[in-house]
């Protein structure tokens, strides 16, 4: 299945990685070929095949609702980028100025 | 405590030796910790682990790890015990969380980011006395098989510096080969660990999914990565999987599986044990000095009494293409969290949050590790999803069977080659799926989730040949029991032209 | 919405409910789940998504999460499956987050609602409960240009519980909402407060012509803040897309946010319309296989739920179906009224106190039943001392309005006031006869045999005492003064 620079733009805007117009062809290309090769998994039958699932048996452990958390030796000062008041600050989105809309 | 007889020589020398030894050595009071460390530092100036020449190291740090030496040290005085890797200096892959030094995964967009946590596996380290004296080089996240694409130049090899040392674990790996550490930990997604020991000579362990706890280790390929152990020797190798072994709270996909004692007999015979000889791993045309190597070795294993057993691994020509669908689509969903918001790069933009995304991980992220993400974003997307991902995991599902059936048929082990050849040069291999098929005898282990060692077998114009012993999920006793003595049966046994491996 | 509009279109109503479950700590990590803390100080490696971190399921949330699925007589699937949700927004730290998808913790459920209204009953089915993690908090009004995250909230446990389109009306989805509350209070599953925002509800709304049986095309109706915004909201939503249709118009499948001022809806401006989450099974969590035997025993150990309660009480305490339904519509009142009842051997008393005094204090005081300061223990000894003759009615509410202020127990506000009745016949001899000489010309004509005027001098003695006489030995001792 080709990949057309069309699908990298709009792949790129899901991963959110901005991409030259330059690479944007060349990476269509790439993307192409290595696809390619997957395409002789279509030969494999596997109708009757459940995919893997996390390759741990006998289901998941649980924890109990207990603390302590595991615990950091540095507070989030000492590593984000840009914090204010104790809140970490970011750029707003353009599509919630004025909005008290939450996260989708 | 008393004086002990020591000069710098003997901690130079203990270096050398197995780690058995070198900590014995120390336990017993015959050599400081803070010596071996100043040995392991002198050792990396020695044979220019600098960035100007192999590039080993990403960071390291050697006034805090002889503080650390200083406190075993104490700890001895007071004869408590120091654990099993007593004084040992070890190397740590730049993608396992540790305190104080940077953890970057050979990646922009963590330059300068130091965890404020631990991971497990290194924490287990300290707790038997390990002193951790720098933060291996690697491919950017993991992605890569030559250690070329880190952000901060490759590595080279030791064995021949025009050379690749393998990858993505390729520093871990040379700071063992270049005799800087006897231990260092590595990670493995798809052979990141064995292919590099297999091009450095040395010897490399994928323990089995859920043996080792993935807390702090960060993910590439969730349901693929596994800590894993690089050394000297498989008896190295083994103390150091049972250091950092076992259960672990903090990760919900290790396993509640007792670690025995690797018991490792010397001398010992392998009568009894069955090999497998997968065909699919001896395709026509497989490097001619690769197979004699290969060869060679089942001949050793014969002479120690083991029945070799041609074995067929039916869906092992899908491992690639399986590989590269299930890696990047978990990458992608992994690599998420690189978004400049709580730690890392931030590249401000003129168009808002969106703009700040775009630019961080355009910024962050090398060409390797975008294109990887791309790909794995579009086989998740809407309409691929059936085609590529739920495809391969099903496809995934039938490699699995083909490893448990061929173990339920009464085979102990599998005897392969790691990798279809000996190291390459840098820059020699440029399109991206060649370089993915580096992987082609190590990712199935990785999508079986069963342990694999890559183990020394001969050399080639003086480049280092590995063997690849692949057994059944927590299986890693007789895995480890067949490495031992093949290698034992190998030492010394170089053919004509050969240098010793 | 006009009448008109009903008349040939018929609303189409499914609710998505997320619930916050009670736990002590977060979803995935151990960090406290608590709200008010400083803003990113309880975070760890795990919620603050640092490279490396894992996530590890808390017991106590899948316990709560079946104990709603079961109260909502869903069926648990033995395995359910993690996946992640992918999206980018920046109090989503992990880029993801782990909800379940094609495999939930359990489908098929029910619950039925106008059981005690005239109505016929509408049972409404539940297609699923599903887990999930919360995300942070954005904080877009408090420095201009930016936005401040706080992921204290990140990693609070959630469900979902998805219902089918199965509501015909704003006032059957209010219906809806309101049991749902109210059995997943009794269950102890969630705070469900609407306000804390432990309860969030979007609707996914059509219209259709009345007797057709095929879906109009849907929107989904998110940003209502209380129940009856949510019924506002439906109503107006509806009204819009009949008019759509009437005028030949098509619905255009949206998510449409609630502005309550305003009493519309409208197009949800963010561009996140073509939404593609990539869902794929989380592999940093195994499938998560249930013990079957864990979930009969978390079925059976699920707290009485408002129906049984209603009809135990009623029976019980001989109340009317009116009084219990009133009572039983809160649990902590219904437990509190249940106390307080048993406590004071006097359920009829119980029922009055706790309506009248106990409703109207924690009105006034804005706080709920389990923040009240009178214990249920302390107003069942007050009301025995009623019973007892040892406090007097009115006695009795002074001491109450002590009790709300100090949270003191009933014997010794009492003692404190000098409230406790007083039946000594030196002090009631002394009022009786104090009344006497203060009213001369009454206590003339009753000597004289105009006894109706007992009444009238009780009173009097009862007021100069303060409310402390006995009142039944006043009238025994009066005749027998006013002889003297
Ligand atoms: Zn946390």
């Amino acid at each position: 299945m080709a990949v057309t620079r069309e699908d990298v733009v709009k792949v790129a805007k899901l991963a959110n990685i901005a991409i030259d117009d330059a690479r944007l062809d060349a990476l269509a290309r790439e993307l192409s070929t290595i696809l390619g090769h997957m395409e002789e998994l279509a030969q494999v039958d596997t109708e009757r095949v459940l995919p893997a699932e996390g390759l741990s048996s006998g289901g998941q452990r649980l924890r109990a609702d207990h603390g302590p958390a595991d615990p950091l030796f540095n507070a989030p000062a000492t590593f984000a980028p840009e914090m204010r008041d104790g809140f970490l600050i970011v750029p707003r989105l353009a599509t919630h100025e004025g909005s008290p809309e939450r996260s989708p | 405590m008393k004086p002990p007889p020591r000069a710098p020589d003997l901690a130079r020398k203990l270096l050398a030796q197995p780690l058995t030894e070198c900590v014995a050595c120390v336990r017993e009071g015959g050599a400081l910790p803070s010596d071996l460390v100043s040995a392991a530092f002198d050792r990396a100036d020695d044979v220019g682990a600098g960035r100007e020449s192999l590039n080993i190291f990403l960071a390291t740090d050697r006034v805090r790890a002889t503080e650390s030496a200083k406190e075993l040290t104490a700890l001895i005085g007071r004869a408590e015990a120091p654990g099993n890797l007593a004084g040992a200096p070890v190397a740590v892959k730049d993608n396992i969380a540790t305190l104080h030094m940077p953890t970057t995964c050979g990646s922009k967009v963590l330059e300068g980011y130091v965890s404020p946590y631990e991971a497990t596996v290194v924490r287990r380290l300290r707790a038997n006395g390990a002193v951790i004296i720098g933060k291996t080089n690697m491919d950017e996240f993991a992605m890569g098989s030559s250690t070329e694409n880190s952000a901060y130049g490759p590595t080279r090899n030791p064995v021949d510096i025009r050379r690749v040392p393998g990858g993505s674990s390729g520093g871990s790996a040379a700071a063992v080969a270049a005799g800087i550490v006897r231990l260092a930990l590595g990670s493995e997604t798809g052979g990141s660990v064995r292919q590099p020991a297999s091009f450095c000579g040395i010897v490399g362990v994928k323990p089995t999914y859920g043996r080792v706890s993935r807390y702090g280790l960060v993910a590439f390929g969730s349901s693929l990565d596994q800590v894993g152990v690089l050394g000297r020797s498989v008896e190295d190798t083994a103390i150091g999987l049972e250091v950092i072994a076992g259960c672990d709270q903090l990760d919900s996909t290790s396993a509640d599986v007792p670690v025995p004692r690797y018991e490792l007999e010397k001398n010992a015979r392998l009568d009894g044990l069955v090999i497998g000889k997968p065909k699919e791993y001896y395709p026509e045309g497989l490097d001619p000095r690769v197979a004699e190597r290969c060869e060679r070795a089942l001949d050793a294993f014969r002479e120690l009494g083991a029945e070799v057993r041609d074995v067929s691994l039916p869906h092992t020509s899908y491992s690639i293409p399986v590989y590269y669908v299930v890696a990047p689509a978990e990458a992608s969903s992994n690599l998420a969290r690189f978004d400049g918001v709580r730690y890392g790069l931030r590249v401000a933009s003129e168009s808002g949050l969106t703009g700040m995304y775009e630019a961080t991980r355009a910024r962050g992220f090398g060409p390797e590790v975008t294109r990887r993400v791309m790909l794995g974003t579009y086989v998740l997307s809407a309409g691929y999803y059936d085609a590529y991902y739920k495809k391969a995991q099903s496809v995934r599902t039938l490699i699995a069977q083909d490893f448990r059936d061929v173990f339920l048929s009464g085979v102990d082990v599998l005897f392969t080659p790691t990798t279809p050849t000996p190291a390459f040069e840098l820059g020699a291999v440029k399109d991206p799926y060649e370089m993915y098929l580096s992987d082609i005898f190590t990712a199935s282990a990785n999508l079986a989730g069963v342990p694999a060692i890559s183990v020394p077998i001969g050399t080639a114009s003086g480049l280092p040949i590995g063997g690849q012993i692949i057994a059944g999920h927590f299986e890693e006793s007789a895995m480890f029991r067949a490495a031992f003595g093949l290698e034992r049966a190998l030492a010394g046994k170089a053919l004509p032209g050969e240098g010793s491996a | 919405m006009s009448a008109a509009a009903t008349a040939d279109y018929e609303m189409v109503v499914g609710l998505e409910v997320h619930v916050q479950l009670k736990t002590r700590t977060k979803a995935f990590c151990a960090c406290s789940a608590d709200f008010g803390a400083p803003p990113n100080t309880n975070v760890c490696p795990v919620c603050l998504a640092l490279p490396g971190a894992l996530p590890v399921l808390n017991r106590h949330a899948v316990e709560l999460a079946l104990r709603a699925a079961l109260a909502l007589e869903c069926k648990v699937n033995e395995t359910s499956v993690f996946a992640r949700k992918n999206y980018f927004y920046p109090d989503l730290p992990k880029g993801y987050q782990i909800s379940q998808y094609d495999r939930p913790l359990a489908e098929k459920g029910w619950l039925t609602i106008g059981e005690l209204d005239e109505h016929t009953p509408v049972r409404v089915g539940i297609t699923r409960v599903h887990m999930e993690e919360d995300a942070g908090k954005s904080v877009h009004d408090r420095y201009p240009g930016a936005t401040a995250i706080d992921l204290n909230r990140a990693g609070v446990p959630l469900i979902e519980i998805v219902s089918e389109p199965d509501m015909r009306s704003a006032a059957e989805a209010g219906a809806y909402l309101r049991l749902l509350k109210q059995i997943l209070s009794y269950a102890g599953v969630s705070d469900v407060s609407m306000e804390e925002g432990s309860l969030r509800v979007d609707a996914n709304v059509s219209a259709r012509i009345r007797g057709t049986t095929k879906l109009g095309t849907k929107t989904e109706v998110k940003n209502m803040n209380s129940f009856s915004a949510v019924e506002r909201a439906l109503d107006s939503e509806f009204a819009r897309q009949v008019e759509l249709l009437r005028g030949g118009g098509t619905v255009q499948q949206q998510t449409m946010l609630w502005h309550g001022t305003k009493g519309e809806t409208r197009p949800s401006r963010s561009k996140e319309e073509s939404h593609d989450y990539r869902y794929f099974p989380e592999p940093d969590l195994p499938p998560l296989v249930l013990d079957m035997e864990w979930v009969g025993r978390v079925g059976r150990e699920i707290p009485e739920l408002p129906d049984a309660r209603r009809k135990r009480m009623a029976e019980e305490f001989k109340l009317s179906a009116a009084d219990a339904e009133l009572l039983t519509a809160s649990a902590g009142m219904s437990e509190y009224f249940e106390a307080v009842a048993r406590a004071s051997l006097d359920p009829k008393a119980a029922l009055n106190w706790v309506m009248g005094e106990v409703s109207a204090a924690i009105n006034a005081a804005g706080v709920t039943i389990d923040q009240f300061a009178v214990r249920p223990a302390d107003l069942g000894e007050l009301l025995r001392m009623v019973r007892d003759d040892v406090l007097s009615h009115t006695a009795a509410k002074r001491v109450f309005a002590r009790m709300v202020e100090t949270g003191k127990p009933p014997a010794q506000v009492a003692a404190e006031e000098g409230l406790q009745k007083i039946g000594d016949d030196s002090a009631l001899v002394g009022w009786i006869d104090e009344v006497l000489r203060e009213n001369p010309a009454e206590a003339t004509r009753y000597r004289n045999g105009e006894t109706k005027l007992q009444g009238v001098l009780v009173g009097l003695v009862m007021k100069k005492s303060k409310g402390r006489a006995d009142p039944r030995k006043v009238n025994q001792l009066l005749p027998e003064r006013a002889r003297s």
